[in-house]
């Protein structure tokens, strides 16, 4: 075998640290090494170009590239060998920035280091074998898991591209944090004006099926071919009948029912619908607070329901469904301050959270848009809003920033002035963080035409004093402590990730952060994708995000299910387990341990054996460290793969005496 | 190549594709430093990994094996963490048995953002074998190769070619 080894020296980044030349000579001395060089960007055009010429003259049968990750650059350089005109598995890197260059500065170390990369990977090499990827049919149907405006954006550009699509949304409506929003920054449009025909569009477009109040239950499958039951709760409402006419709303005895809608701002009726621009516009009854459910007796929203739709005996109901692709829009929740005990933690009324406070400025809010201090319904004239609550704080293990609650900050101190023209708004920040079209300047605005305080300093205490609430903290530009008197005080409250995304990514088989927020495939490059095939993700599951940002994820990830879709059929990776049926003795290991149900036992010639179901295998090789002959083998991770990596390293100790 | 004598131990690494791979290739993006032992093999899954690799590294002298993969529950194929789970610790408890410190092998599981702990890992897993020291090679030591295999040309008499003995001794 010939094989070619090209050292990049990556400008400085492993060239600063790494002797790359001596990397290159020393590859020389290696067993089936034909040619070794060093090259300055074995990625740029010129890099990838010397490669094929390199192939082509010394008629190589095998390359290595000792550079960056294979996670980086595995799938570029494949294509350069093909192009060469070899198998695109005949081709192992040797990661020598990641692991080398960059974790250490000492020289000699790095060199040594990575010439011992070099040979583990040409080691491997000399066992690779040609492999030939299939084709298989695609499902080009999608399933979007979330309905807030991510999800909304995601769905609507699917089915515009005549995708068939699945949205499924764990409330009774869809909407998301955005339809709670009164106004939206830095233009101060009304939400639900800008939202409501969105939601209004995915009712009625002809390609979208709405799963609402459903959550994922189990998927399984692969790209091209997911299988996704859907568990839809009990409502209590027949969702075929109910006109969400709301007749039974204004009967409903149980008025004291908790209101998530309205962040618990209010309360309201037993069955209800969310809002008024609700989507699907149905009733659902709210089983912990409906006196039929819990004590038998009642049933005044079944007596008064004009088309009969209410249902007290319905169970929950799972749904099947198969799609090609799964967009994960999940979105966020809010940090909860109570473990602030030096914000009142909760305890002190006229202490409220960001949202709460939106949903008071809201026309079809629970106090309808006249913001009223929760202690006794007066106006508020003096509002503090603390930023940073459960963001950039390592103390509460949110050091992260959550991004836009600066300019929603910013916005509300806007529209307090509206509401209330002879109040003053008072802004204690640590930053003030506005990167975005127009933000700078709209915080500008907040302060210089709306007059909002922005005081620079955290908050050490809020206490009541009588019926109002002081407010002390630090004022690090003047180096003073400052005491404001407050009315209201509105928390600027953080977002974490949404309960239960830790379960669903289990689910989807995609990867979360210490936060729970989903990680992207690469953080700059690959945004909305994920390292499971056919899993896309958009807006704040993967991170915090304000709503353009959301949108464009949606959007962005919309996209990628339509290029997936373009073809007919994918390209199957080669890389899965084969059976050697000589060495088989069909004793079904690997049967009941594979996690895709990818091998199935045959008939050969009277005798059981495994066969691997090529298009199912993901090639974990699970079945290959469990089989007890060594039959079933994880193409490009064999045995004799990794041993061969294994060897390099570690050579027997006999033929070291010798050397 | 050898490593780097009086500096470096032989520590060698398995990592799964999707998690550890990916937090130690954060850990390099971030310029996380960290010793140079460790040489890492990539595998798709901790599930991969058969226990006979561990033990062949040590018995061809390792002085370390470290292994990383996703956090259970976390596996990019559903399972095959906690596969890995169980061998990984019915083999950290046969370690004694075999004649190797159980110190000189561990697992851990680092997700792919965790860049930060991959570094941590490798500091004290390098920092722990390094206080154990050299691994105490299998069968013979190269000293006493030489000198079972001198005694073997003397009694030959010379007469066999000292391949020939080589390749009877390997044998």
């Amino acid at each position: 075998m010939k094989i070619g080894v090209f050292v990049c020296h990556c400008g400085s980044n492993i060239a600063g640290t790494v002797d790359t030349a001596q990397v290159a000579e020393a590859a020389r001395a290696l067993p089936g090494v034909a040619f070794a060089t060093d090259t300055m960007y074995a990625c740029s055009e010129p890099g990838q170009e010397g490669i094929i010429d390199a192939v082509k003259e010394n008629e190589l049968d095998g390359v290595v590239v000792a550079s960056c990750t294979p996670r980086m650059h595995e799938a570029t350089f494949r294509r350069t060998v093909e192009r060469a005109g070899l198998n695109r598995y005949m081709f192992e890197m040797a990661n020598i920035r990641e692991h080398v260059s960059w974790i250490g500065k000492d020289m000699e170390s790095n060199t040594n280091k990575a010439a011992d990369l070099v040979a583990m990977a040409v080691a491997k090499l000399r066992e690779n074998r040609l492999l030939f990827p299939k084709k298989f049919d695609i499902n080009k149907r999608v399933m979007i898991i979330g309905g807030g405006v991510a999800g909304i954006q995601a769905a609507l550009d699917c089915a515009e591209g005549g995708l068939e699509v699945v949205l499924v949304e764990k409330t009774t409506t869809i909407g998301g944090k955005m339809a709670k929003l009164d106004k939206t920054f830095p233009t101060v449009d009304c939400s639900s004006c800008i939202l409501g025909p969105k939601m209004v569009d995915v009712a009625q477009h002809p390609n979208i099926t709405l799963y609402a109040a459903a959550e994922v239950d189990d998927v399984s499958g692969y790209v091209g071919n997911f299988k996704v039951a859907i568990r839809r709760k009990q409502t209590y409402v027949d969702w075929n009948l109910c006109t969400g006419c709301g007749l039974c709303m204004e009967k409903c005895p149980s008025k004291k029912t908790p209101d998530p809608f309205n962040e618990f701002v209010g309360t309201t009726t037993a069955i209800n619908i969310p809002f008024p621009q609700a989507i699907p516009k149905k009733a659902s009854i709210n089983a912990e607070t409906c006196i039929m459910l819990r004590k038998g007796k009642c049933g005044k929203c079944a007596e008064v329901c004009p088309t009969e739709a209410i249902r007290f005996d319905q169970k929950e109901e799972i749904a099947h469904e198969e799609v090609g692709a799964i967009v994960a829009a999940t979105g966020y929740d809010l940090f909860d301050h109570s473990i602030y005990t030096e914000y009142g933690g909760g305890r002190i009324r006229d202490v409220i959270t960001s949202m709460q406070y939106e949903r008071m400025l809201s026309a079809s809010g629970p106090t309808g848009g006249h913001v009223k201090r929760p202690s006794n319904g007066e106006e508020p004239k003096s509002v503090v809003f603390i930023q940073c609550v459960g963001s950039r704080d390592k103390s509460v293990n949110r050091p992260y920033c959550s991004g836009f609650c600066c300019m929603y900050t910013a916005k509300q101190t806007i529209l307090t002035k509206d509401h209330i023209p002879d109040s003053q708004s008072y802004v204690f920040y640590m930053d003030i963080r506005s990167p975005g079209k127009n933000y700078d300047e709209f915080t500008r605005r907040a302060m210089e035409e709306y007059g909002a305080r922005y005081i620079r300093g955290r908050v050490a205490q809020v206490y009541e004093k009588g019926d109002k609430l002081i407010v002390r903290g630090a004022d690090t530009l003047t180096g003073t402590s400052i005491e404001v008197e407050a009315d209201l005080v509105v928390l600027a409250v953080g977002a974490e990730s949404t309960r239960g995304a830790s379960a669903l990514a289990e689910k989807l088989r995609i990867s979360y952060d210490t936060y729970g927020f989903y990680m992207e495939s690469h953080p700059k490059l690959k945004p909305v994708e994920t390292n499971t095939a056919g899993v896309f993700l958009a807006g704040c599951c993967q991170g915090p995000k304000d709503i353009p940002s959301s949108v464009g994820q949606g959007s962005a990830a919309a996209s990628k299910v339509l290029t997936l879709f373009s073809k007919d059929q994918l390209e199957s990776d080669p890389q899965i387990s084969q059976v050697d049926i000589k060495r088989c003795i069909g004793c079904g290991k690997c049967i009941s341990t594979c996690p895709f149900g990818a091998i199935k036992e045959i008939d050969f010639r009277g005798q059981p054996k495994a066969e691997v179901i090529e298009t199912v295998c993901q090639g974990c090789g699970i079945c290959t460290s469990t089989c007890p002959q060594g039959a079933i083998q994880l193409q490009h991770f064999t045995d004799n793969q990794i041993l061969a990596e294994v060897m390099s390293l570690c050579p027997p100790l006999l033929e070291k005496s010798f050397e | 190549m050898p490593p780097l004598a009086g500096k470096e131990l032989r520590i060698v690494g398995f990592l799964c594709n999707w998690c550890s791979y990916g937090g130690a290739d954060t850990a390099g993006v971030g310029r996380f430093a960290q010793p140079t032992d460790l040489r890492i093999i990539r595998v798709p899954c901790s599930g991969r990994i058969d226990p006979l690799f561990i033990l062949r590294t040590f018995m061809n002298g390792a002085d370390g094996v470290l292994v990383s993969g996703c956090h259970p529950r976390d596996c990019h194929y559903s399972e095959g963490n906690f596969y890995a789970r169980r061998r990984l610790e019915i083999l950290q408890r046969l370690m004694p048995y075999i004649g190797i410190e159980p110190e000189r092998f561990a697992y851990t599981w680092v997700s792919a953002s965790e860049g930060q702990r991959w570094q941590k890992v490798v500091q004290t897993f390098t920092n722990e074998v390094h206080a154990i020291g050299p691994i105490k090679p299998f069968g013979a030591t190269p000293e006493q190769v030489e000198a079972r295999l001198s005694k073997l040309l003397d009694s030959a008499g010379g007469k066999a070619t000292e391949k020939q003995e080589v390749e009877r001794v390997a044998s």
